[in-house]
């Protein structure tokens, strides 16, 4: 056995207190913890905290380039590791639209810049289309091969339904899925709240289920003819989940997120147009939570991820029609998830298999499964912790989430990258 | 009764004792406004913005007489003459009226929530004068108080509301009121102009103007926006008139002493019959003269509550 660098001692792991050896950036071993000396390792007492492989999220926007002040790769990345993650996706709806390969090319730079020595790792979405006009296809083996690790409209998706299905087979040629936010942009006219009783009360212009249900159903049924695979965005409704688990009784290649707030929020936080609320697509009922909860149990929706949406203090302090969509989710997104396991609605497997296995193999990211040779990422994790998620302490330049203020339990302790302590 | 609100965002906030407290005050300025002199010293020294950021002609003009009728200084601003057409936003917009230390705001704005947006941020009374499709407080108390002078009490009167229900403010407010003081309320419009999940509101839906309008003791018409076309909500305005417009026919349906309301401003001859908005049966000019009436009772109380 190679000497360890590294030690991590006494650290809970599938509820034993294992120890955690590291070697060249990489795991060594975990095995039974035990007080045997290490010369000349560092070794980290962890004692009563969770050991986790480090979370990978597929779907953020990190606004840069072009609108810097909402947030930067440096900040992004950041409130990731902070918020436990080591693997970023970010959305293509930047100024200049990551639409080419220097575009991706410059992100990656600025990445590495963020963190010299090593840091959370960053996967750039290409642009489906060229400006995310949905007219042209963007030069996606380019982009590919300039590290694009998938492919998207996201906020813009393809009206053209002849357009999106060559983007599928274009995009397929490169090896890299592609992922669709799922909302018919002729039924749904209005964004950021779900049409339901409470848009009704308070007057507001809304967008139904079947807005986002009709282009799932679209996805599912293009998947299964071309026999590609489609990775739906942000799931918010039962019309969906159900869609999804007919298309996967067919074998159809789809996978699918939802995010912490369709599980933890419903449309009635919208009273009081509070403006952080307003998210796309929107919250919905408390029906739809139960039909999320129940598809994370039975393996129709496979992986979380934040859709994390940072925006500056004064563009969502204005009326609540005039306030862009978007929740920031970097920070928070693992101590909301928690509370899911803490509260016995899903299982401690199932929170890190949402969290990592499906997101890394989905997407071909590196994966830390505590096997000999995996990237040594990983984070301590102290469950009883308990936090308010304030301005504070995001480290987002993105203060816009409705759990502000809420107290929240388990946090990061710290957070080792490729074996670098980072938080 | 000491009047405990600061703002006045939406009917919903007010108790039936509390309307009817508006009622009751209203009653009392309207009398003012049948004086040769219509002038009281009740605000003296008191200052209301008068903020519009959406065009108005009854409703500005209406809180103007109010304010000015209770010798309070009424300052006005609308969206084009203010620094919001320069890209200021509300809340600075807001500030910057708020520094200058009025008492209270008026405030009209096309965003619904926007009165509430201002309600959080500012010290002064804000006032509700219609935000976008969410409520329209003082329209529906002077709705209200035009019925309540007709009848004495609306307890266990039905009020038909037809038109576009689905984007109007004034169907909102006013169902919330009606219901309060005891009325029932129906609604009909087309299927297109109905606000989803109407079922679960408090009234009774009807796309059919006849089975509607029958034993009903009055019908408040809402304006059509005639947009709603090529909006795609309608085919056009004949066919509207001709299936949903307030005709003679209709009017025979509901009860014999039924009154016919409109909040203004009318497209004769689309929601309503033009010879309908004159007969001795409309209260449409009477809503108007209330209007100054309870928005003097309301000035009154929010300006000079206990702080």
């Amino acid at each position: 056995m190679s000497h360890p660098e590294l030690v991590i001692r006494k650290a809970v792991w599938k509820g034993e207190e294992v120890d955690l050896l590291v070697a060249d950036g990489k795991i060594l071993d975990v095995i039974p913890s035990s007080d045997a000396m290490y010369e000349g390792a560092e070794v980290v007492a962890a004692r009563g905290l969770l050991l986790m492989p480090s979370f990978t999220d597929v779907h953020t926007h990190l606004r840069e380039p072009g609108f810097e002040y909402k947030e930067d790769i440096a900040s992004g990345l950041k409130a990731a590791v902070h918020g436990g993650f080591s693997n970023i996706m970010c959305m293509a709806n930047t100024d200049p639209v990551n639409d080419n390969a220097v575009v991706t090319d410059e992100m990656l730079r600025r990445a590495k810049t963020a963190f010299p020595e090593g840091g959370p790792r960053l996967f750039p979405i290409g642009a489906l289309t060229k400006g995310l006009a949905g007219e042209e296809l963007s030069p996606m083996h380019e982009m590919a091969e300039a590290g694009c690790a998938a492919f998207s409209n996201d906020g813009l998706p393809i009206k053209n339904s002849e357009l999106f299905r060559r983007a599928m087979e274009y995009g397929s040629d490169t090896g890299k899925p592609i992922i669709d936010h799922c909302e018919d942009p002729y039924l749904a006219p209005a964004v950021g709240v779900n049409e339901g009783e409470v848009s009704s009360v308070l007057g507001l212009g809304a967008q139904p289920d079947v807005a986002e249900a009709a282009q799932v159903a679209r996805d599912l049924l293009m998947a299964e003819y071309l026999d590609m695979h489609i990775h739906l965005a942000h799931i918010s409704c039962r019309k969906s989940v159900d869609l999804i688990a007919w298309a996967k009784k067919r074998r159809v290649k789809v996978t699918a997120e939802t995010c912490p707030h369709y599980l933890l929020l419903t449309e009635e936080a919208l009273h009081g147009y509070n403006s952080d609320t307003k998210v796309n697509p929107p919250l919905r009922t408390a029906d739809d939570v139960e039909a999320l909860l129940a598809g994370i149990k039975d393996g129709t929706i496979d992986m979380f991820a934040t859709d994390h949406a940072p925006h500056a203090a004064h563009e969502k302090e204005v009326e609540f029609m005039n306030a862009p969509c978007g929740i920031s989710g970097l920070d928070s997104a693992l101590s909301l998830t928690w509370s899911l396991v803490a509260d016995g609605k899903i299982t401690f497997e199932t929170f890190v298999r949402m969290w990592t296995t499906a997101p890394c193999e989905t997407f071909d990211l590196p994966l830390n499964s505590f096997k000999k040779g995996d990237p040594a990422d990983f984070f301590l994790f102290d469950p009883s912790d308990e936090w308010v998620l304030n301005s504070k302490n995001m480290h987002s330049k993105g203060k816009n989430t409705p759990f502000r203020g809420q107290t929240l339990k388990g946090r990061v302790i710290s957070h080792f990258l490729s074996g670098k302590k980072i938080v | 009764m000491e009047w405990r609100h600061k703002d006045l965002l939406d009917v919903t906030q007010l108790s039936k004792e509390e309307v009817q407290h508006v009622f009751e005050t209203a009653t009392y300025f309207q009398e003012i406004n049948s004086r040769p002199v219509k002038k009281v010293p009740t605000l003296k020294g008191h200052s209301v913005v008068l903020f519009f950021a959406e065009p108005s002609t009854r409703t500005k003009t209406s809180f103007d007489m109010a304010g000015k009728r209770l010798s309070c200084d009424t300052f006005s601003l609308a969206k084009s003459s203010s620094s919001l057409t320069k890209g200021e936003t509300l809340k600075d917009t807001a500030l910057t009226l708020q520094a200058m230390n009025p008492d209270g705001i008026v405030l009209r704005h096309w965003a619904s929530g926007a009165a509430q947006f201002l309600a959080e941020r500012l010290d002064c009374s804000i006032i509700n004068a219609g935000d976008g499709r969410h409520a329209h407080p003082t329209q529906a108390l002077l709705d209200g108080f035009t019925l309540y002078q007709e009848w004495g009490s609306l307890e266990g009167k039905t009020v038909l509301i037809l038109g576009d229900i689905a984007h109007s403010r004034v169907a909102r407010s006013n169902l919330t009121l009606l219901n309060k003081m005891g009325a029932k309320v129906r609604f009909c419009g087309p299927r297109t102009l109905l606000p989803p999940y109407i079922k679960n509101w408090d009234a009774e839906v009807y796309t059919d103007i006849n089975e509607a309008c029958k034993g009903v003791d009055a019908v408040m018409c809402l304006r059509l926006q005639l947009e709603r076309q090529q909006d795609g909500l309608l085919p056009d305005l004949r066919e509207y008139s001709n299936y949903f417009g307030l005709g003679h026919k209709q009017i025979e349906l509901a009860n014999p002493d039924v009154k016919i309301m409109h909040p203004g401003p009318m497209n004769r001859g689309v929601e309503i019959n033009s010879e309908l908005a004159d007969c001795e049966a409309s209260l449409v000019l009477d809503q108007v003269a209330s209007g100054v009436a309870t928005r003097m009772a309301l000035l009154y109380l929010y300006l000079t509550r206990k702080k």
